[in-house]
């Protein structure tokens, strides 16, 4: 269905496809307003720049992508049709489909696919500067990360929402398809590790943090009961109550850090472990109303009401970036909170925020069955993407704002740090960047935690940054309360990803099993449910102990491999939508995202092979293994460990990080060569291959456009 | 106070929609137009409903 005729034909094009005068002069002001902003970033060396010409920048990015590099792929590649009915008219059953307003889809799109992802990677990456993070982030977006979300949802919703493991395995075949789904699920067992792992670091010997977080479950468990037995259904009234309940808790938490109670809510990394492991299981064999889905709510309140204070917070504060724009790091490839120089390890360690390969299954699945009109993939796939991608240049402006010398002392591994500020600060300077004792206890005593260095993992960094701007904006009495304030929202959403990660690993391996022994693939079988539950805590379980029990660091050993995993995630969607544009005959088009997946396939195959081949003992798994077994067998201790059982841990912890990484690459290989062989074959065949989509079904249903007597700027096109 | 009153009300119809709180409106209304003569559910038991349809499903959230 051409969507209209093209205007370079000498017909009389469409009057929408003409760009008035006024939209002219717009979008010339926006593009320069970008441009003069992306000047400022690039040529200001050695002074302070403001955070604001970052927020500019980004936005004007924004807009132009979204303005004409969406609406092409809309219009030219996609040929998203208003006339054809979406799964959701067609199949309208009130509640799984249903043409849903874009403006509030794109809301529950954008709750879905932002979490703790986009506040993580940034605030580690600001390790090589400001600006390397600021130019992925949004050329990544732009390019990639939207791209790759629109158009799965696009051929998702062609397909009446079908999941991305089904489509690889109709358009792939078997071998391929299976790959994908054993990949999907190891890469979101390490995801899940990961991010408990920022929590375990955010809430360790904090009494604070520890007792606000851990009064979410009661919060959640009341919410559960009184939605279903007190106010049926009322679900903004008990969000509200929830919200103000958690305000209360954090206030609590203060109170009791300075009472007599504090020594019960002081925890070891370990005890946390153990903690998030029951909880992690109890929350997925519970029914969904009594925690999930009240604490659902909680988190989407939270999640969109911070980030909007936030965008406020730092256009009223416009901070000053203390960062340097490119620090030596990112050459020299030695910084200490990760390993690797600025290609490929940049682009893995920003994975949320500029192309995040999880999305793809969040947009095929629950978002395609509810679309009202094609177009709206847009703004649904390609808008709320642009949208997480502000956030993780927020949480980039966070940990800019802060002294370097105090980044530093945050997020090294321990082993280098040393146990007191007095050693911090030798580490600091070690480094090339000057920090005094008495200023890292004076920052943690600003913000009542008892020591912030070592606090790796991104969420105290973020926390303190946020602290900063918002006791700018608000007063400075109130630091202490932002922090913790900024803790809970992150452990909040990370809690929800545990949970829900944990919920949806289970339906995959019970899904898997199942073709093995039926009855561990029915739903309703407790006794399955529980084994599958267990099996999948089991497995983030181990590797969140092992990160925190690693004398390296866990985050730096493990974030790699999860940044990895996640872009090699990227790496099928794409590599399953570039086939699937082939075989209905777009060959033509198919650079769209032909091109990041060649761009991420590098990325995550150089990064990848250094991981498991590089000779430095700093990068890669079996060279450090190596290393530390020598010095074990003859007897010696090396830098990070304390005895020989440190020494062993690490020697297990790489063996085991190096196989995991060259299977992840061994499961993408085959996908991708899997995938060449089919476009190939398409190509070959030389006229479109039978199509799995839906058959056409004229449209009843008008959509916004339509309803609008004054269409937006731009917005007809 | 007009103004105000209309930002809440656009506040409070978003939030409605996006929870899923204006759900059983929609299927009321449905199930009255294909099924005119059977009663609708009452609130309670189309909650109890959606509780066990969700218990199957996979969340979709993400990182």
């Amino acid at each position: 269905m051409p969507a209209s005729a093209l205007p370079e034909t000498g017909r009389p094009a469409p009057e929408k496809s003409r760009m008035s005068l006024k939209s002219l002069a717009l979008w010339t002001g926006v593009a320069l307003l970008g441009a003069v902003a992306w000047g400022v970033l690039a040529l200001s060396r050695g002074e302070e720049i403001s955070a604001v010409w970052l927020v500019v920048a980004a936005l004007g990015s924004y807009a132009i992508a979204y303005r004409f590099y969406s609406g092409f792929i809309a219009r030219r590649v996609l040929q998203a049709d208003d006339g054809r009915a979406t799964p959701a008219e067609r199949l309208e059953d009130g509640v799984d489909y249903h043409p849903t307003d874009r403006r509030v889809l794109f809301g529950h799109h954008f709750a879905a696919i932002a979490g703790a992802g986009p506040l993580v990677g940034p605030v580690l990456a600001a390790q090589m500067g400001y600006l390397p993070g600021t130019v992925w982030i949004i050329t990544g977006v732009i390019f990639a990360g939207a791209v790759q979300d629109m158009i799965v949802l696009f051929l998702s919703m062609r397909r009446d929402g079908k999941s991305l493991g089904q489509m690889a395995r109709d358009e792939i075949g078997r071998v391929g398809g299976a790959a994908a789904l054993i990949g999907v699920f190891a890469i979101m067992i390490i995801l899940l590790a990961v991010l408990a792992m920022v929590v375990v670091n955010a809430l360790a010997e904090s009494p604070w943090g520890t007792f606000s977080v851990a009064m979410t479950i009661p919060i959640a468990l009341f919410m559960g009961f009184y939605l279903r037995y007190l106010r049926p259904g009322r679900v903004v009234e008990t969000s509200v109550i929830g919200v103000a309940l958690l305000l209360l808790a954090i206030l609590g938490g203060g109170w009791i850090q300075n009472s007599s109670l504090a020594e019960y809510f002081v925890w070891s990394p370990e005890t946390l472990v153990f903690c998030l492991v029951g909880y992690g299981f109890v929350a997925s064999v519970l029914p969904v109303w009594m925690l999930l889905a009240p604490r659902d709510y909680l988190s989407t309140f939270m999640k969109v009401g911070t980030i909007a204070l936030m965008a406020v917070g730092v256009v009223i504060a416009a901070p000053t970036l203390k960062a340097g724009a490119v620090t030596e790091f990112a050459h020299t490839g030695a910084g200490p909170v990760f390993a690797g120089s600025l290609f490929p390890f940049l682009f893995i360690t920003i994975a949320c925020g500029a192309l995040s390969g999880f999305h793809a299954l969040v947009s095929s699945g629950t978002t395609p069955k509810l679309i009202q009109k094609e177009s709206q993939v847009r703004l649904i796939g390609y808008g709320s993407m642009l949208t997480e991608s502000f956030v993780a240049v927020m949480a980039l402006i966070a940990a800019c704002v802060l002294e370097p010398g105090l980044y530093y002392a945050m997020n090294s591994p321990a082993a280098l740090l040393g146990p007191t500020a007095q050693s911090a600060a030798e580490a600091v300077k070690g480094l090339g960047f000057a920090i005094t004792p008495d200023q890292l206890t004076a920052a943690a005593k600003a913000v009542e935690e008892q020591t912030l260095v070592g606090r790796s993992g991104g969420a105290p960094t973020l926390a303190v940054g946020m602290s900063e701007i918002f006791s700018s904006v608000f007063g400075s009495g109130l630091k202490a309360f932002w922090y913790h304030f900024a803790i809970m929202f992150e452990a909040l959403f990370i809690l929800t990803t545990v949970d829900a990660g944990t919920r949806v690993g289970r339906f995959m391996l019970q899904d898997m099993l199942g073709n093995v022994w039926k009855p561990i693939g029915r739903v309703t079988w407790k006794p399955g449910i529980w084994i599958t539950s267990a099996l999948v805590v089991g497995a983030w379980g181990y590797f969140l102990y092992a990160g925190v029990t690693d004398p390296l660091g866990g985050i730096k050993q493990l974030f790699p491999l999860f940044g990895i995993a996640n872009q090699l995630l990227a790496a099928v969607a794409l590599a399953v939508t570039t086939t699937m544009l082939v075989k209905s005959g777009k060959a033509r088009w198919a650079w769209v995202t032909g091109a990041p997946l060649a761009w991420v396939v590098a990325v995550t195959f150089t990064a990848g092979w250094q991981k498991v081949f590089s000779d430095n003992p700093k990068i890669g798994f079996f060279a450090q293994r190596d290393v530390y077994a020598d010095a074990a067998d003859a007897g010696k201790l090396l830098p990070g460990a304390t005895d020989l059982d440190d020494m062993h841990t690490i020697v297990v912890n790489n063996t085991v990080d190096g196989v995991l990484m060259a299977v992840f690459l061994l499961l993408v290989t085959i996908v991708l060569v899997n995938c060449a062989v089919v476009c190939v074959r398409a190509l070959r065949a030389g006229e479109p291959l039978p199509t799995t989509e839906t058959p056409y079904v004229a449209s009843r249903i008008e959509g916004p456009e339509s309803r609008d007597t004054k269409p937006l700027v731009g917005a007809g096109s | 106070m007009t103004v105000v009153r209309r930002a809440v009300g656009v506040l409070l119809w978003y939030a409605r929609e996006l929870t899923g709180e204006a759900e059983y409106d929609r299927y009321c209304d449905r199930h009255r137009r294909h099924h005119p003569h059977a009663p609708v559910p009452t609130r309670r038991e189309y909650q109890r409903m959606r509780t066990l349809w969700r218990e199957g499903e996979s969340p979709g959230r993400c990182c």
